[in-house]
């Protein structure tokens, strides 16, 4: 078993008995023969390396300079993202959102922290507290600030609050500067969170 | 129900505090709870809308002092004595202390790729139509169950618009307390800043919500 190092500082003790909670419930559900705990190593391992934003980002790269690709994963998301391989848990019903010129989409859970998986992997904890819940669907500008983030006053804030099973990845606009790059070059310019709403592309000449 | 997990709106929570190259998971046991949440779906003792309720169904003060994974936890602990699987006094003792109850599988290492891919779609066959199409005014019911529902209190009773009609999908409010999935039509609701937020809301802000019919009435 490997040694995990508990780095929180807030709730130390609280940690530790988190720590000895776990494991005991672990233990138990062993021992009864409810789980079996190479695939709890796997399902880490699953979330840790492999699902993460990386393939929301090729999402995004192939919409940039596919335009076949971009209207179809704006008419059946589910689908031209699964194309590429993404799909299933937190993931089965996917829409893509189209940031324009004129319009700035933005994805919440004000509920809980539904968020698409399949394409972007675990949230983040600011996505999942309080702060970013309450705040987004009220005075999104301001959560936007709090990212170092600021659109012109008639932008228009679209806000998606997730309270059904659709899990949603916004699709930001390309950057200019970055003309006849190749897809995978380009998916390094897309972070996690321009495919949030609560940020924009890298700016081409920072990645050279 | 009316608890501290419906966020949208409360005022006091300060600052969102992104984190540069936040990890996965910030302890170790955190991964553990995650996991393990993930692996007990397999024995099909409760669905997602239970798990959801078992999460926000505890004291405000409480849900708000709480990690997100310590309330993670407290779920699984609450679903797996609530079904039998798990007693107080084996926590307490930290192992197994009475023979299993049967399940009808389990969540093997090589099955979790597949299960992964599958995952849960929610949308159910039908030969019903929806009563509203995209354009139509609605407003949103002003609903208090005491028990899971999806419908957040800062849309109720407010006015908005269709703008999609999703499909015809699993209701939660139904399948969180067992009664079935009980498919309805879903649709994505549009709703406008100021008719939210009132006259100081921000004029250039739309919100939308899913909203399954039997929380929409026309406007």
């Amino acid at each position: 078993m490997t040694h995990d190092h508990d780095h929180h500082h807030d709730h130390g003790s609280e940690l530790s008995e988190m720590q000895l909670r776990t494991r005991a419930l672990e233990t138990i559900l062993l021992e009864k023969g409810y789980i079996e705990p190479a695939a709890i190593d796997v399902l880490i391992e699953t979330y840790e390396k492999k699902i993460g934003p990386r393939n929301g980002a090729q999402v995004v790269a192939k919409a940039w300079v596919d335009p076949q690709f971009r209207q179809w994963l704006f008419e059946d998301g589910t689908a031209a993202i699964g194309s590429l391989g993404f799909g299933g848990r937190s993931g089965n019903h996917l829409v893509a959102l189209e940031n324009t010129p004129s319009v700035h989409n933005m994805v919440v859970c004000t509920l809980c922290s539904c968020y698409p998986w399949a394409v972007l992997g675990l949230p983040p904890l600011w996505y999942k507290s309080a702060p970013y819940r309450s705040r987004t669907v009220a005075d999104p500008r301001s959560v936007l600030a709090d990212f170092g983030v600021s659109l012109p006053k008639d932008t228009e804030i679209r806000v998606w609050d997730s309270t059904a099973e659709l899990r949603y990845l916004v699709v930001p606009l390309r950057p200019a500067g970055a003309e006849g790059w190749s897809e995978e070059k380009l998916a390094e310019l897309v972070t996690r969170d321009s495919m949030i709403g609560t940020g924009l592309p890298k700016n081409p000449e920072d990645l050279a | 129900m009316n608890g501290a997990q419906d966020m949208g709106g409360v005022h006091g929570f300060g600052p969102v505090e992104p984190e540069p190259n936040e990890p996965v998971f910030h302890a170790g046991w955190e991964k553990r709870a995650f996991a393990l949440t993930l692996a007990m779906a397999m024995p099909g003792q409760w669905n997602i809308d239970m798990s959801r309720f078992a999460r926000e169904n505890r004291d405000p003060g409480e849900y708000l002092s709480m990690s997100y994974y310590q309330i993670w936890f407290a779920a699984l602990e609450t679903m797996l004595k609530e079904r039998d699987l798990v007693s107080d006094d084996e926590t307490v003792a930290g192992h197994a202390l009475r023979e299993p109850k049967p399940v009808a599988r389990i969540l093997s290492p090589g099955a979790v790729a597949q299960v992964l891919y599958r995952g849960g779609p929610t949308e159910r066959e039908t030969n019903t139509t929806p009563a509203f199409k995209p354009g139509d005014h609605v407003r949103a019911k002003n609903i208090n169950p005491r028990t899971h529902t999806r419908l957040p209190r800062y849309v109720r009773g407010h006015a908005g618009t269709i703008e999609r009609v999703i499909g015809f999908h699993v209701f939660p409010d139904s399948n969180a307390q067992g009664a079935g999935e009980n498919p309805q039509w879903l649709y994505t609701v549009c709703f406008d800043g100021r008719e939210l937020w009132g006259a100081d809301g921000d004029p250039t802000l739309t919100v939308s919500v899913d909203a399954w019919e039997p929380y929409l009435v026309p406007a």
